[in-house]
């Protein structure tokens, strides 16, 4: 039977999931206008991170140990939470120019964020599978939302790969319950490490890792990603493109460092081949996308590769936990500056649907500096070039790489930065140097996400120990 | 007694079947029973395995497994049905506006 | 082995005794052709259209609807066998539980998706 503790460990998810449902019955009932439902729903996500940060410090598990709350949920709860509020805000504007304002957006929306939250809390791979699902099916709707053939398009390959992808997380968890006797990650690590270990374990152990690849788009299970982030609305993309990344790495990490230590162990290797396979690929395609959205989509591959960088066990504990922080430091830069990015791309799709081309960008420096300056700021981010937080956290990352002794690893890393200087400086050069007449949309909400990230994004730069810091306590996992 | 490595290597057959069908086949109603068909691999892997380890969990986690197969079925149609009444066709290689 | 004996034997008796009544009534009955005789239904509705009409798309709504309430009722089962145990936060429990249903049940209902014209 459930005792306070219990719920005091998913307190923030639980305010979280009755402030949706209730919003969800508001919104068909009572509210005419959607904007009011999007401020309800921002509302909702800001009490849910004042509560989030209540419980900083705090660590237990709760339910007979189906969910733990430590620093690491609490460090990623938070950067979801961000980036929900961040989803909100982009979407306003461009569900109301697109013409398909309907109130569900923000309560999927919810739905997704609760999902999210639950995976960086879950330490039973039950509630891994329910967290999985609960943040992925809102997804699938979200991307087919505006129903034209593009956005449905979307929807329907993002579904059936995700439901794909989910096949193999649960038959994985299948066979790691068959070698192990137990779903809960703590009792799956007892047993592996007090016997001989088994086939069925280490099999179970790579299929879930191949499901979370799919779902986090690393090469070779990356074909979906241009497809469904071109096709999907633009700001379903700049919220999937982070928030999905965040919590399948954070899901990963869960997973793999807690119940599998030493299998993931003996994928060192084959983990730093699929990071640096994944950085190649994705950085070499990107440079030929003439859209924006698809050079994007690109660019979110590859910067899996560098966050997974940080995942591969370097043997080392010390080395590990700085490794494991520098990734949950890049998840953070990445966040913002995606957010930022993609939200300046917003700004210059017109209602129809286009201005969505590199060329689109022309002139745009001439007529909105301030536009052109937050997009500059971001795409050097991107790159890794100083003083952004994109350039510090490479720095972590390769720096971690260097230390475990991966050096062709951390190598690869800096040249494939190299490479995608090329296709991001292009952005930069055709709004500064080309001629052109771009028009983007003007909205409060909009406005202030992109100025807020961009600030953001050079500020934390110049002082990022505090950060840094932070991320280093939220690895120890319970 | 049926042993359970029986039900396992029947469970893994399943599962490939399916794997394979949604990489073989072309129409995305099929692509999502095959889908459906490695789910289920997964529940009676977890049957079987509940039975040998004599613990309920593998059972608990096949109520849950159904239950979201369930939404994903709801989604999934839902997405299909748009996609037939826009294009009158649910070949996946029709559905190709998107390239790059 | 020996308990799949009776199973096999089974199955053997089984499709003998099928194929025997197709077969008996093939090879002994009289047989008379006519027109009326070769409609799908004999002496019943006269069939038009194709066999595989369309179907209104509010079928397949209520279909999704009834999946997705029906597959909830899964979980009432376990919950029944050790209700005695839980006692009162079973109830609570159990309460919260249809709570969520119903507020997807009212989503569905105020969207008009009970309807059927």
């Amino acid at each position: 039977m459930p005792q306070p503790l219990d719920f005091a460990t998913l307190q923030p998810v639980i305010v979280l999931s009755v402030w949706t449902c209730v919003l969800l019955l508001l919104d068909v009932f009572l509210i005419k206008r959607k904007s009011i439902t999007a401020v309800l729903t921002a509302f909702g996500l800001a009490l849910t991170l004042g509560l989030t940060f209540m419980q900083v410090g705090a660590s237990n598990d709760g339910f007979s140990g189906m969910v733990v709350q430590d620093g690491f949920s609490t460090f990623i709860n938070a950067l979801q939470l961000v980036g929900g509020l961040l989803g909100v805000a982009v979407a306003h504007a461009y569900i109301k120019r697109t013409g398909s304002e309907r109130g569900e957006y923000y309560t999927l929306l919810l739905f997704s964020v609760i999902g999210m939250m639950l995976m960086a809390q879950s330490n039973d791979l039950i509630m891994v599978f329910i967290a999985l699902e609960l943040l992925s099916i809102p997804l699938y709707v979200l991307a087919a939302f505006t129903r034209n053939t593009e956005s449905e398009e979307a929807g329907i390959k993002y579904f059936l790969l995700g439901a794909f992808s989910t096949g193999f997380v649960v038959y994985g968890i299948a066979l790691v319950y068959g070698a192990t006797a137990s779903t809960n990650l703590h009792e799956i690590v007892a047993f592996a490490s007090s016997s001989s270990p088994s086939l069925l374990l280490t099999i179970g152990a790579a299929l879930i890792l191949v499901g979370f690849a799919f779902k986090v788009a690393v090469v070779p299970f990356h074909m979906w990603t241009p497809d469904v982030y071109q096709g999907a609305p633009t700001a379903v993309t700049a919220f999937m493109s982070s928030g999905a990344k965040v919590a399948g790495f954070a899901a990963l990490l869960r997973v793999f460092s807690v119940a599998f230590p030493n299998i993931s162990m003996d994928m060192a290797p084959v983990l730093a081949a699929i990071s640096a396979l994944t950085m190649i690929v994705g950085n070499i395609v990107a440079v030929s996308q003439t859209n924006i959205k698809r050079m994007l989509a690109y660019s979110s591959i590859a910067h899996a590769g560098y966050i997974l960088m940080a995942f591969v066990p370097y043997g080392d504990a010390q080395v590990s936990a700085d490794a494991i922080a520098s990734g949950l430091f890049y998840l953070v830069a990445y966040m913002l500056t995606n957010f930022g990015a993609w939200a300046v791309v917003i700004a210059l799709e017109t209602k129809s649907g286009s201005g969505l081309e590199l060329s689109d960008y022309s002139g745009l420096a001439k007529k909105y500096p301030a536009i052109a300056a937050a997009m500059t700021i971001f795409m050097l981010s991107l790159i890794g070039f100083p003083p952004t937080l994109g350039m510090v956290g490479k720095f972590y990352l390769f720096r971690a790489a260097l230390q475990g002794g991966y050096t062709t690893l951390a190598l690869i890393g800096v040249i494939t930065s190299l490479v995608s200087a090329f296709y991001y400086l292009r952005v930069i050069v055709n709004m500064y140097m080309r001629e052109g007449d771009p028009t983007p949309a003007r909205d409060l909400w909009l406005d202030l996400t992109w100025s807020i990230t961009a600030i953001a994004t050079v500020v934390v730069s110049l002082a990022p120990q505090f950060l840094f810091v932070l991320a280093s306590t939220a690895v120890m996992l319970k | 007694m049926v042993k359970v490595d029986y039900y396992i290597i029947l469970s893994a057959i399943l599962f490939i079947t399916g794997a394979l069908g949604v990489l073989v086949r072309r129409n995305p109603l099929i692509i999502f029973m095959s889908v459906e068909l490695m789910l289920n691999a997964a529940n009676l892997a977890f049957v079987a395995f509940a039975n040998m380890h004599n613990n309920l969990d593998g059972q608990i986690f096949v109520f849950f497994v159904m239950t979201v197969a369930a939404a994903e079925v709801a989604v999934g149609l839902a997405l299909i049905v748009q996609i037939f009444k826009a294009k009158h066709s649910i070949n996946v290689d029709d559905i190709n506006s998107l390239k790059g | 082995m020996l308990e799949y004996v009776a199973i096999a034997l089974m199955i053997v008796v089984s499709t003998f005794v099928a194929l025997s009544a197709i077969g008996m009534g093939e090879l002994l009955g009289p047989k008379k052709k006519s027109k009326a005789k070769d409609v799908p239904y004999e002496s019943g509705m006269l069939p038009y259209g194709e066999g595989t009409r369309r179907i209104p798309v509010r079928f397949y709504l209520i279909a999704v609807l009834f999946i997705l309430f029906d597959i909830e009722v899964i979980f009432f089962l376990p919950w029944a066998v050790v209700f005695r145990q839980l006692r009162i936060f079973g109830l609570i429990e159990m309460a919260v539980f249809i709570g969520i249903l119903l507020v997807g049940y009212a989503y569905a209902w105020k969207k008009g998706a009970l309807e059927w014209e």
